[in-house]
């Protein structure tokens, strides 16, 4: 029972990791509807719940996963759940940065460089703006975001801190 | 070494397996709503192991692959400093704190989800997020100091994603050959010239 449940978690986590491009988020629908609707692993309250643990805890957005194996199987699933969901994808990663190596000094790479990198910073900043507005609740969330994008734009200092600050401002102005 | 070099790799630092594990270590641990502010400030500003556009390479290729940006990058930059085992060194780092805190705040997250105090302050940080998600986009678009054709393919990615919320994989689908076609017709006019 155990077995086929890791198998099912590498399975689904596996298959979920090629399509994530920009990250866990942008396939959070697809992992809601394979564990609750599919699966049947949870009911969509639960999922919630894992999903917004998963965004208060440090790191990268692919710990939903980990989550959702902890959940279902232990140790055992957080870490078959993990791996399924990060191994893929580092290896096309890892193939893929060794072929730049050998086209890096091309004008086609040159080129792709120069049109693509305007792209992947034109994307960093809209996904600003879109969890600004998910994050939208009045004025004073309006000025917490100005102010932290104004302490990374002005300073070089850890952006650890206006993230501390912010969380102390919310506890405070609540 | 098989590094993938950009522009100026010949000068690569010895750079052990040590400082990469404990960068990316740091990039995890701190990363609270989404890594990349921390990941530039230590890459870029903090450890100085890339120059901003060698980081705005390496993460553009992240973005377009499969998987969390950050975690492809680790494999990039350890891979380039320190072959496979750079690689492993960085993902591990990148990984480890957070599924450490991830078994905690699993663990008393039921007993505080309800306190009106601990959702406040998340909305505090997740406020804080999105600005610093948007300074570190708009300080590389300034340490980058793009053509104007670049900031033409930025804005066109800032008003379809960030404005207009179409979705990604579309709006890259059609972004990325316009984008380069825009470049290489740039870069012909100014051959012409």
């Amino acid at each position: 029972m155990t077995d086929s449940l890791l198998w099912q978690l590498a399975r689904t986590f596996g298959a979920v990791s090629m399509i994530a491009i920009g990250g866990a988020n942008a396939v959070v629908p697809a992992i809601r509807h394979e564990v609750v609707d599919v699966l049947r692993w949870m009911d969509d309250a639960t999922f919630m719940h894992l999903f917004a643990i998963a965004q208060a805890a440090p790191g990268p957005n692919v710990l939903v996963a980990s989550l959702i194996g902890w959940h279902m199987a232990g140790f055992a699933g957080l870490m078959v759940a993990t791996l399924a969901m990060v191994a893929p994808p580092c290896l096309l990663a890892w193939a893929l940065g060794r072929w730049m190596t050998g086209v890096s000094g091309t004008a086609g790479f040159r080129l792709a460089q120069d049109a693509l990198v305007p792209l992947a910073v034109g994307l960093i900043i809209a996904s600003g703006l879109d969890m600004a507005r998910a994050s939208y609740a009045g004025l004073s969330t309006v000025a917490i975001t100005a102010g932290a994008a104004a302490w990374i734009f002005f300073t070089r200092i850890n952006p650890i801190w206006p993230l501390a600050a912010a969380a102390v401002a919310g506890w405070l102005l609540r | 070494m098989a590094l993938f070099a950009l522009r100026h790799m010949d000068s690569d630092r010895d750079i052990t397996l040590g400082e990469l594990f404990r960068g990316f270590l740091k990039i995890g641990l701190l990363g609270f709503g989404g890594v990349a502010p921390i990941a530039r400030h230590v890459i870029v500003e903090d450890r100085a192991w890339l120059t901003e556009k060698e980081y705005a390479t390496v993460l553009g290729m992240g973005k377009v692959l499969p998987g969390a940006n950050v975690v492809n990058a680790a494999v990039m930059i350890g891979d380039r400093f320190r072959g496979r085992l750079g690689a492993l060194a960085c993902v591990l780092g990148v990984m480890l704190m957070p599924l450490v805190v991830l078994m905690a705040v699993a663990t008393v997250y039921a007993r505080y989800a309800d306190s009106p105090g601990v959702n406040a302050a998340l909305a505090g940080a997740g406020a804080a997020v999105a600005g610093m998600v948007m300074g570190t986009g708009l300080k590389m678009a300034r340490n980058l100091r793009p053509s104007r054709t670049a900031l033409l393919i930025g804005a066109l990615a800032i008003v379809l994603i960030g404005v207009l919320s179409l979705p990604l994989v579309p709006v890259v689908v059609a972004l990325a050959p316009l984008a380069l076609l825009l470049t290489w017709l740039a870069g012909r006019r100014k051959a012409a010239r």
